[in-house]
């Protein structure tokens, strides 16, 4: 049976009735990190406080290990752990006060799963006896999470746990949730940066409350139809400008230093030769230096979730 | 009951650690206590009265030195016109005037009458009327005095009189402070069970901290169990602590039974903290609780009976003081403190106040539960 399963869930707000939920349905396999990635308003708060059984749903059924979030909502509360995106611990306890609160709430103590939160926790322990207010960014972070997994959950819910917080602690804490995976905890996880969704198992792309697509980053990937270019050259603005009147362009949008060109493939969808692939590239140089372009780069390359996500939407 | 108990733990944790709070504890019943009865006196002294005299005789010298040896008057003019003294009025130099008429002494001794005047300014009502009534008093004894001396003393009056000699019980010197006591220890049991508690619980809605304690296994009823019995405490300790500072700077010691008083008390208490708890389930942040309470807590104190008495109220603010639960412990406290009332005595106010900490509570509980 599946850890979490959501069948067409519906939830609006307010008199006007926006959609925040709009018939979603998904299902996360035990022991799976599966992303729900989508920009701010998305929905994505709004799914997470379904299941942790804060908000009612207007239409739909969904279960948690097994439990149905409006029946059993109490024996959904005594096996999860939930990380809200706005930081919500006691701020004027300390570290390890707060992290002694929540393991006596669920009836367990810090000593029975220390083992569960040990590398995350080892990074705060110095600063147990500060106050968990004056804490940095990354480090509540850390703490909350602690604090979510302290009574070794059975669905571990985050939401956007990297939000505002440095790049290098939102690699650690990728890491830390990739170890948490072989604890035989299932993790759901949002996120508004794209970057991060290689790193789950499953991911679903959600916008204004519906899903665009729930697969593995590899085959939403892969599922990508058309052809992308990096191309690259001295003004950026102009360039974006000039590609967008280019013969074969779909779109174009900046990404990072480079411009990603997409163009409707010549063969079927997916597969191209070197030698078109050859012809496009030299296409498009011809016809940015034709437009007075200087230092032209441009280069055949992969999609990544992001470019798939823009794709999604148009 | 173990969940209630790490709940309680955190709460106290947390109470003691605020600063503030931990100050207020301590400073506010001592500061209140001390400054409050002393200043909220109803005795008007420092009356400024000018006197326009057109007679100038020793009975006119008699009468004005009877007023200013009073104590409550301050003579600030002494004008030959009502002129002059209405101009002292109009600068605020002057509240009163006595106007004395010419031939003041020859008519009262040969025609056995005269008439004085005497001006009000009526923009501060209280030392208006207060000061009328005292110039009126001492005008009569001067009166009665006058009369002695003139009159051959006969073996009866006669014009028949009634004296009448009054006793002040359970204040014997009428002492204010006596009376703003018991009131004020009601109004620090106040601010302690209602706007302590109801800016608490909003303060875990704003810091959303209250969500993350909905994920848990706490349920609703111990959550609230574990907000409301540490200010239930605090409430009492601070109550105590008045106690103390009343017998210490005042000398007040309660007349009635201790027991019987905290039994008021604890009541109150409990309704208080319903209303407190009530508020917050209105509220999403503590800014708005605040001015809610606030609200409330001048209809308390101002309808309360706490300076001016119920009675004298109009009948339509009789029954909205019927609603104030403050206005049941001020009298309650009052009457065991100052009379040494029984248990017996104070037994409708309990009742009362008990049916307020029922239908609070119960109100509080529905609505929490219909919100969340």
């Amino acid at each position: 049976m599946d850890a979490v399963i959501v069948d067409s869930i519906t939830k609006t707000y307010g008199k006007e009735k926006t959609h925040a939920v709009n018939g979603v349905s998904f299902s996360v396999k035990k022991g799976e990190l599966f992303g729900l990635i989508g920009p701010d308003g998305a929905g994505k708060t709004s799914i997470f406080r379904v299941l942790t059984t804060l908000l009612l749903p207007d239409s739909g059924r969904a279960s948690v290990d097994g439990f149905d979030i409006v029946k059993d909502f109490r024996k959904i509360r005594d096996r999860v752990g939930y990380m809200p995106g706005k930081f919500s611990l006691y701020q004027d306890l300390t570290v390890e006060e707060n992290l002694s609160f929540f393991a006596t709430v669920f009836g367990t103590t810090i000593k029975e799963n220390y083992n569960l939160i040990k590398d995350i926790y080892i990074q705060i322990e110095p600063f147990k006896d500060r106050r968990a207010g004056k804490l940095s960014g990354g480090m509540k972070q850390k703490l909350a999470l602690c604090c979510a997994l302290i009574h070794k959950p059975s669905v571990l819910f985050l939401d956007e746990p990297t939000t505002g917080v440095d790049p290098v602690s939102r690699k650690e804490f990728w890491e830390m949730l990739r170890r948490l995976r072989e604890q035989e905890i299932t993790i759901i996880v949002s996120t508004p940066y794209m970057d991060e969704a290689t790193r789950c198992d499953r991911i679903a792309l959600i916008q204004n409350g519906n899903f665009l697509s729930a697969d593995t980053p590899e085959s939403i990937i892969h599922s990508y139809p058309d052809m992308l270019y990096a191309v690259k050259a001295e003004n950026i603005y102009t360039l974006i400008q000039s590609l967008k009147n280019f013969e074969n362009a779909l779109s174009c949008h900046a990404f990072g230093e480079y411009v990603h060109l997409s163009v409707k493939p010549a063969l079927l969808k997916g597969t191209t030769t070197p030698a078109e692939d050859h012809k496009n590239t030299e296409d498009i140089k011809n016809y940015l230096s034709m437009a007075g372009f200087k230092d032209i780069v441009v280069k055949k390359t992969e999609p990544t979730i992001e470019d798939c996500f823009i794709k999604l939407l148009s | 009951m173990r969940t209630i108990k790490f709940l309680l733990q955190k709460e106290f944790r947390q109470i003691l650690r605020n600063k503030t709070i931990r100050g207020m504890i301590f400073i506010m019943p001592v500061i209140q206590l001390i400054i409050i009865p002393l200043a909220a006196d109803y005795e008007v002294k420092n009356i400024n009265i000018s006197v326009a005299d057109h007679d100038h005789s020793s009975y006119t010298q008699k009468l004005i030195s009877r007023i200013t040896a009073s104590g409550y008057f301050r003579l600030t003019g002494y004008t030959a016109s009502f002129k002059e003294a209405f101009q002292q009025i109009e600068q605020d130099e002057a509240d009163l005037i006595l106007e004395i008429p010419a031939g003041f002494e020859k008519d009262l001794i040969r025609g056995n009458e005269q008439k004085l005047f005497i001006a009000i300014n009526a923009i501060n009502g209280v030392k208006a009327s207060l000061g009328g009534a005292y110039l009126s008093t001492i005008i009569r004894n001067y009166n009665d005095e006058i009369r002695v001396a003139l009159i051959q003393p006969s073996r009866y009056n006669n014009v028949p009189t009634i004296e009448i000699a009054s006793a002040n019980w359970f204040n014997p010197e009428m002492n204010y402070h006596v009376f703003m006591v018991p009131g004020i220890l009601a109004i620090l049991v106040t601010m302690v069970g209602g706007f302590l508690s109801a800016l608490n619980i909003v303060k875990e809605k704003e810091s959303g901290t209250i969500e993350q304690i909905n994920v848990t296994p706490i349920r609703k009823h111990h959550f609230i169990i574990g907000k409301l019995i540490p200010f239930w405490i605090l409430g009492n300790l601070i109550f105590t602590i008045g106690l103390v500072i009343a017998w210490l700077i005042y000398g007040i010691i309660p007349q009635g039974n201790l027991a019987v008083l905290y039994t008021c008390t604890s009541v109150y208490l409990l309704a208080i903290l319903g209303f407190g708890l009530l508020i917050s389930t209105f509220c999403d942040t503590q800014q708005q609780a605040m001015l809610i309470m606030f609200f409330f807590m001048m209809i308390f104190i101002l309808m309360g009976g706490l300076y001016t008495t119920i009675d004298s109220m109009p009948a339509w603010a009789k029954v909205v003081s019927q609603f104030n639960p403050a206005s049941y412990l001020i009298e309650a406290a009052r009457m065991v403190i100052l009379k040494g009332s029984r248990l017996r005595d104070v037994l409708p106010h309990i009742i009362k106040l008990s049916m307020f900490a029922i239908a609070l509570n119960g109100w509080a509980i529905y609505n929490y539960k219909k919100t969340s």
